[in-house]
């Protein structure tokens, strides 16, 4: 071993030599574009729209960055990647940013080396079931067959589920939601499984939504969070503090629609102005410049904004706020402070 | 002798009878059917069954077909029309045509590019195809690659340009000094067209204009049929070079050659397509220098050049063995040596036997080009199963979907097998 | 002319190593050497200084960690707190299934199609060379997509079969067609049921015991015995009449509908049915050219020549045609087998539980592990497929032509 890592390291002397390890940061601003990956389609967390726009919740959050570090919300190029694909994407630096509803969890964050960066959304499995199968409960469903997109944690927790109340169930592997959704409308599965925000966006895209319940169970918890390599944390402060910056602007009532007027100059709150840069410098001790969050809040608003606009109670999706709402609002959304 | 037994016979006929007609059970249309349709009761029961098989198949495609609905922009609006109605929703095919064919992200005012590369590729293949055609048709063959991945791809024109002066290069050091020994010319050519390129590496960020005649498309942003047919016929003719050497390489009376020929092919062969994409898309980025990344879609070329090389390499060597003994013996007796032997001699005609291999050989790589939606990249089966299924638009909308790619990779398909089986006939005549 | 003297040994000469034919093999040898052990020395140093700088390492301790998840259809016993290998060997098991029923029935199929191609029936010829063509060339992960949703949306749900006016009822009472599956009867084995196993075994013996003294019989005497009738009856009577002397000790548990899903019996998942049955007439149309292209390739004049020996058109077809067109028929076909077992591994796409879904599927996603797990998954089916390669060289090797 030590004599071939010798060998390789002869033969490529020459042609490593350019490549130091330069920051994510300076990176992607050399490259003029973020990498961000996200699903391979998502309705109301990404996908891409009948022009090929990609639209969506997790989209929002490539965005803000971009356009924190970029200057421009559209310098991002999508990477669509799948629950197999994700982590070796960005482990290899194919990818800046993963935002593709992955699962805060233990050993992604130490053993796969991975940094998350902040919950943008607090999700958990639920199930759906149709209407007429009279299931009230998630207990209920001993001996039914149950359909399952793969590559998430979702089938670790539905066998710990099962398992720890002690009933029997089939499990039906499914590859692309749109699988997912022929298999349980035709009735080969008797509930679908995967996280509620899910569940909703699927059921808003059936003919008959009324006809299909979501069981009140929700059998675990999904953080689902943004992240970046491990390691370099210059990036991750980038990445961390441009979704806090979302968070902390509806909080503060920094709309897309006022962001501008605000920070045009220093106005009566210092938190506010700390956090549009006309006040102190936070941008430049991430090595931006001041005005970088002014630009993440109006690439496509704030948090608030973004999610009324992707998944709100207005669009098919419908989710309500619920724990993602601001910890002002009895929800779990809390910033932390801007100084 | 006729008039032997004139007295002895009470009459003979003077004239011959003239023909009677066929029996109507034997001639025509009825004579047609007994024979091919009703020769015996048991082909008479096997017409019946083919028969109903036949309706059962049309009675339950035919009103779904011909009742479909063209004009509408979603399943909903396709639902409405049809009020129950159990027929086509075809019109997700004219809604969503663009993406079927390009990909969701080529942009829409260069569709003329792709499409003009489609046309030519038939200019190009035509040479190659037929022998019939003027040789001089050829230059256009050579020159398509780089013509074609210029238009694809756009961006400055030199790239292509120079790509295509390394080669060049590279066959003009070769041309003057291979005649002599190969060896030196093979690898003297090999250094020249190195040359070019890194020179080339220097001087076209400099003379690239900003604002190229062809704006520049990313490769991420190829999708559709458009990508099924990028991969297939790039990948095949990557795969020809490497087969061949892969296959004269296991011919090698060099054991080290042999060996590492053989390895390669037997371990290529032995594993399904769809893991060497995971390698590509999940492995190989680790192999790469750190830093480094290149796109999938080049990973994945490289990963189906490799697959199909060793196919080609195996049918090559089918080729090779085919050819008598003699003519190695005869190119020996010349006194060719190895490379001139090879080139004059056995591949002209080992190759020449080996097109219908290496045609079923592409036709399959082509269908095989369709796994790529596993790993995420949006060809024609991927858009399908990824944006446009899961678009809450067309949720649901299956057969018609499905039904036009299996439609468009038969059409694709079928015309080059026929093409293959037309080749082989032909060739078949020319050998007796 | 004088007499040739030897030439002057040449000393060695540098150039030599790329001019003379003696030296010139070990030069490209040398190069082709060291280009390999640089590449792989290239792509080794890069894995471990990226493995390094990600703070990553290659270890197979995974595969003793509780998978975590379940699998729907177990060859073996399998629960999610079963390891990760004991996943990685259902799935394996999964494949070999897939794979062995694929072969028998792309093989049946393949060679039925094969045979109605050559067939005088227009019809059915032209039938089957469209079944041919269609099959032939339209991807398989299309047609195994098809064949899914189909069976998906035209079978009934297990609900169709509840309530007082079910919509669909069990076949005979003892089939179940659903869209999650096909439920069949499972045997239940009673006391005495080996012994009832081992009469039908020991029926099959006897059944080939006979046929070879016939032919014995035939061969030195002359006498031609009867062997269709015989031959049924020693198979089936004995193990009968045993199966009812001993009050039928093999019984039939009946899949009935319980809550939500039919209980006992077999389950045979549609996965798996779709997948098989797309393997099957995929892979058949290509068996059905291989076999019309052997029948071909048997000259005619075999026919004609076995015809005036005065055979009959049966016995020219199992005795002359067929042992001479296997010799063309098998090799392609074992390379078609191959074909099925790497195939087999879209299983992926319909959520069978093969070997790429377990192993190179939901455990390479769970743990993050591809390195190690694409690594174990190429070298399962690079075992599979050498082995068949065996089989099929000394297959090649013992039927070769004894040529002079």
């Amino acid at each position: 071993m030590k004599k071939s890592v010798f060998l390789g390291a002869l033969t490529i002397a020459g042609l490593a030599a350019g490549v130091a390890a330069a920051g994510t940061l300076d990176d992607v601003k050399a490259r003029g574009k973020l990498n961000c990956g996200v699903t391979t389609g998502l309705v109301g967390f990404a996908a891409p729209d009948a022009n090929g726009e990609w639209k969506g919740f997790d989209v929002a959050v490539c965005r803000a960055v971009a356009a924190a570090v970029l200057n421009d919300p559209t310098a991002v190029e999508f990477v669509p990647t799948t629950g197999k694909t994700r982590f070796t994407a960005l482990a290899s630096g194919e990818i800046d940013l993963l935002a593709r509803n992955t699962t805060w969890t233990f050993s992604r964050d130490v053993d796969l080396k991975f940094e998350f960066v902040g919950v943008n959304y607090y999700d958990g499995q639920g199930f759906m079931v149709p209407k007429s199968l009279g299931v009230s409960s998630a207990k209920e469903l001993d001996g039914a067959t149950v359909c399952i997109q793969t590559g998430t944690t979702t089938e670790l927790n539905l066998a710990d589920y099962f398992r720890k109340n002690n009933i029997s169930y089939e499990p039906v592997p499914i590859e692309t939601s749109a699988e997912g959704a022929q298999q349980y409308l035709a009735g080969a599965c008797d509930t679908y499984t995967t996280d509620a925000s899910g569940l909703a966006s699927l059921r808003a895209s059936f003919e008959n939504p009324g006809d299909h319940v979501i069981l009140p169970e929700i059998i675990s918890k999904e953080p689902l969070a943004p992240l970046v390599r491990h390691g370099d944390n210059e990036w991750a402060d980038v990445a961390r503090w441009t979704l806090n910056a979302l968070i902390a602007a509806e909080e503060l009532g920094v709309t897309s629609a006022n962001v501008n007027d605000m920070a045009a100059e220093a106005g009566n709150s210092p938190e506010i102005n700390r956090l549009l840069g006309t006040e102190g410098n936070l941008g430049e001790m991430m090595g931006l410049d001041a005005k970088w969050a002014v630009r993440a809040i109006a690439a496509g608003g704030n948090y608030g904004e973004i999610f009324e606009k992707n998944i709100g109670e207005n669009t098919p999706i419908g989710l309500a706020r619920g724990l993602n709402a601001q910890w002002t609002d009895g929800g779990l959304l809390y910033a932390p402070p801007f100084r | 002798m006729s008039d032997t037994h004139a007295e002895s016979v009470a009459y003979v006929r003077e004239t011959a009878i003239p023909p009677a007609p066929a029996p109507v059970t034997e001639a025509g249309v009825v004579g047609w059917l007994r024979q091919n349709l009703f020769a015996t009761w048991a082909n008479a029961a096997l017409t019946i069954a083919a028969l109903y098989a036949i309706y059962l198949v049309l009675a339950a495609t035919l009103p779904w077909v011909l009742g479909g609905v063209w004009t509408t922009d979603s399943l909903t609006e396709c639902r409405e029309v049809l009020q129950g109605r159990s027929a086509a929703c075809f019109s997700v095919l004219t809604e969503r045509w663009n993406q079927l064919i390009f990909g969701f992200k080529y942009p829409d005012e260069f569709y003329w590019r792709p499409s003009l590369a489609f046309v030519l590729l038939f200019l190009a293949a035509a040479p190659v195809l037929f022998f019939d055609l003027p040789r001089k048709l050829l230059l256009f063959t050579a020159v398509y690659p780089f013509l074609a991945y210029w238009l694809i791809w756009g961006g400055t024109i030199w790239a292509p340009v120079f790509a295509a002066l390394g080669l060049v290069a590279g066959y003009v050091i070769f041309d003057r000094f291979g005649n002599q020994n190969f060896a030196t010319g093979f690898l003297g050519g090999i250094a020249a067209a190195l040359v070019v390129w890194i020179l080339a590496d220097y001087i076209v960020p400099l003379i690239a204009s900003d604002d190229p005649l062809l704006p520049a498309v990313q490769s991420r942003d190829m999708g559709g049929f458009m990508l099924n047919m990028i991969l297939g016929v790039v990948c095949v003719s990557l795969s020809l070079p490497f087969g061949i050497a892969l296959a004269l390489g296991r011919q090698s009376n060099m054991p080290l050659i042999r060996w590492i020929s053989v390895v390669f092919i037997e371990f290529i062969r032995g594993v399904p397509l769809i893991t060497l994409l995971f390698v590509a898309n999940v492995v190989l980025a680790y192999f790469l220098p750190p830093g480094t990344s290149f796109d999938l879609i080049l990973r994945v070329i490289i990963m189906i050049t490799m697959f199909a090389s060793a196919y080609i390499a195996e049918v090559i060597r089918g080729g090779l063995a085919a050819l008598p003994k003699g003519q190695y013996e005869a190119a020996d007796s010349l006194g060719l040596d190895y490379a001139q032997s090879m080139r004059l001699i056995i591949l002209p005609q080992a190759l020449k036997i080996s097109i219908p291999g290496i045609v079923n050989v592409s036709v399959g790589l082509f269908k095989d080009t369709t796994l790529v939606s596993i790993i995420t990249m949006f060809d024609l089966v991927g858009m399908i199963r990824g944006p446009i299924l899961a678009s809450s638009d067309w949720n649901g909308v299956y057969w018609e979907l499905f039904g036009f790619a299996s439609v468009l990779f038969f059409i694709t398909c079928y015309g080059i097998s026929q093409y293959s089986q037309w080749l082989e006939r032909r060739l078949t005549t020319d050998h007796r | 002319m004088t007499a040739l003297t030897d030439p002057q040994r040449e000393s060695f000469r540098l150039s030599m190593l790329i001019n003379d034919t003696r030296y010139r093999s070990l030069t490209f040898q040398a190069i082709a050497l060291i280009l390999v052990i640089s590449l792989f020395a290239y792509l080794g140093s890069n894995l471990v200084r990226n493995l390094a700088a990600a703070g990553l390492n290659i270890s197979y301790s995974f595969l003793e960690d509780p998978s975590g998840y379940d699998i729907n259809q177990t060859l073996i016993p399998y629960t999610s707190r079963s390891s990760n290998l004991q996943a990685a060997w259902v799935g394996i098991l999964n494949t070999l299934l897939v794979a062995v029923l694929g072969c028998i029935t792309a093989t049946v199929l393949g060679v039925i199609a094969g045979v109605l191609r050559l067939s005088k029936n227009w019809l059915v010829r032209k039938l089957m060379s469209v079944y041919v063509e269609i099959f032939r060339n339209i991807p398989v992960l299309i047609w195994i997509l098809i064949i899914y949703g189909i069976m998906t949306v035209s079978l009934p749900a297990p609900s169709a079969f509840r309530g007082d006016n079910p919509t669909s009822s069990m076949l005979f009472n003892l089939f179940a067609f659903t869209n999650r599956g096909i439920y069949i009867p499972a045997p239940v084995w009673g006391p005495g049921s080996m012994i009832v196993v081992a009469t039908f075994v020991a029926s099959i013996i006897a059944v080939f015991a006979y046929r070879s003294y016939a032919k014995k019989l035939l061969f030195s005497t002359g006498r031609l015995l009867p062997t269709g009738w015989p031959s049924l009856a020693i198979l089936l009577v004995p193990t009968i009449l045993l199966f009812l002397v001993l009050g039928r000790p093999i019984g039939l548990d009946i899949p009935e509908l319980k809550g939500f899903n039919f209980g006992g019996g077999i389950k045979v998942g549609a996965p798996l049915i779709a997948l098989w049955f797309a393997l099957s007439v995929y892979t058949g149309a290509f068996i059905a050219e291989n076999v019309r292209a052997g029948i071909l390739a048997v000259s005619k004049g075999q026919t004609e020549a076995a015809a005036a020996l005065g055979l009959r058109p049966r016995r020219i077809m199992n005795l002359v045609i067929l042992p001479q067109a296997l010799r063309v028929i098998i090799p392609p076909l074992i390379s078609q087998y191959l074909n099925i077992t790497k195939n087999s591994s879209l299983a992926i796409a319909v959520g069978y539980a093969d070997i790429t879904a377990t192993l190179g599927g939901i455990t390479l996603n769970q743990t993050g592990r591809a390195i190690e797990c694409v690594l174990l998954l190429m070298l399962f089916y690079l075992a599979i497929s050498l082995s068949i390669s065996v089989i099929m060289n000394i297959y090649n090797s013992k039927m070769k032509l004894k040529e002079r």
